[in-house]
């Protein structure tokens, strides 16, 4: 049953991204398209500043970190679950569920450093 | 009274249409190092199966060649063979119809070889048992002593009857990419007979089934590569039933899954009393 919850939550995350990366493309990519709709920066929506810019609001900041926990939680399960297909030992699944689980939340707690450092310290970038 | 007599077999249908070379593996534990192929002559005639041929090269080049057979008719799932690069019931495929001069003939895939083209399919019937392949009710006195019989309607019976036709034949297991690397996947025969369980409407077991179907070597593991519903000979979907299974669990996750209803039980009849309608059956003949 505990890999039916991991399961569910990797579909969940998978729906997140879906959300979350479109978001990201349409603002990238589609500038022109929100331009015409007076929801766009100006500019060039890839350059440093205006980068930073988004940064540093809080609607940007809140997505950054979900869309890291989703992606950090899909791509790590859906790896380990690649690792689990080479009919391993039980002390070997023991150990990569135990390294997945603790570098995903390294890197998890270290980009959410990042970027609620950024948000609170304008003035730093 | 009118007479029934066998149909005339026509000479032309036992003329050879032409020679097929067989290519079979072969491979004895106890004497060979490792497995070689070996080649065979077969005069083939009209409706021949790849069956037939290993049964005329037994009958008369090597009586040495190991394979299972049973039935002929595609019911019984012994002749499970990898042929022509897919596994195949050899009673079920009609040598004309592979359409080739060379028919190649291997064990079934992700099995170990007992010997020649018979497969180990141990590990198979165990994964099979580890579901609990059978009606599980809560009321086990019943099941011991029963007082009548569990209602199912045509529509809760097509829930789940497709799954039924499973033969146990394992050549889904053998087409199925994850059972390749994974030794320890349960397997799409087994998935789709939890779920033919799962979905009978008399079943009450699926709580029971379920630590060993969604353990981290159970439904998860599925690609839905579907190779498992592509080989089946009996058009099982075994890919579906995991589907299925998956959604299960995810609905029950969201809390919206849907409760099967409780089977009721039909008494028996006190006696049974004959319809008037229907005309008496004429007396036995044979005592």
């Amino acid at each position: 049953m505990r890999e039916s919850s991991l399961w569910f939550w990797h579909i969940i995350a998978g729906a997140v991204i879906f959300v979350f990366l479109g978001l990201h493309m349409f603002i990238m990519h589609l500038e022109s398209i929100l331009g015409f709709l007076g929801l766009g920066y100006g500019g060039d929506v890839t350059s440093a500043q205006s980068v930073f810019m988004r940064s540093q609001q809080g609607f940007f900041m809140v997505t950054y970190i979900i869309l890291l926990g989703a992606a950090l939680y899909h791509g790590l399960y859906g790896f380990r679950n690649i690792l689990f297909e080479l009919s391993l030992s039980r002390t070997w699944e023991k150990i990569i569920n135990w390294f997945f689980a603790l570098g995903g939340l390294a890197l998890f707690v270290y980009g959410t450093y990042v970027a609620v450092f950024i948000f609170l310290n304008p003035a730093a970038v | 009274m009118s007479e029934t007599s066998a149909p005339e077999v026509q000479s032309s249908d036992l003329k050879v249409i032409k020679n097929v070379t067989f290519e079979i593996l072969r491979y004895n534990p106890e004497k060979d190092e490792a497995p070689r192929m070996q080649e065979f002559q077969v005069p083939v005639i009209k409706g021949m199966t790849v069956l037939d041929g290993l049964l005329w090269i037994k009958e008369n080049l090597d009586s040495s060649l190991a394979y299972r057979s049973s039935c002929r008719m595609g019911v019984c799932g012994s002749c499970g063979m990898f042929i022509n690069g897919l596994p195949r019931l050899a009673c079920n495929n009609q040598i004309m119809h592979l359409e080739a001069d060379t028919i190649t003939i291997k064990p079934l895939p992700n099995y170990n070889i007992i010997r020649d083209l018979v497969p180990d399919l141990e590990g198979f019937f165990d994964k099979h048992k580890s579901i609990q392949p059978y009606m599980i009710r809560e009321q086990v006195e019943e099941l011991d002593n029963p007082t009548g019989e569990f209602f199912q309607s045509p529509d809760e019976l097509v829930d789940y009857i497709q799954f039924a036709y499973c033969i146990k034949c394992g050549l889904c297991l053998s087409a199925c990419p994850t059972v390749a690397t994974d030794d320890n996947f349960i397997g799409p025969q087994a998935l789709a007979q939890a779920y033919r369980y799962n979905a009978d409407s008399r079943d009450e077991g699926a709580k029971e089934r379920e630590e060993e179907l969604y353990s981290s070597h159970g439904v998860w593991r599925c690609h839905f590569a579907g190779a498992c519903s592509d080989v089946c000979p009996k058009g099982v979907d075994p890919a579906f039933a995991i589907q299925l299974l998956k959604q299960d669990m995810f609905m029950q996750k969201l809390h919206v899954h849907k409760q099967k209803p409780a089977t009721h039980i039909i008494p028996w009849a006190a006696e049974h009393v004959p319809n008037e309608k229907i005309p008496k059956a004429p007396e036995r003949t044979v005592k």
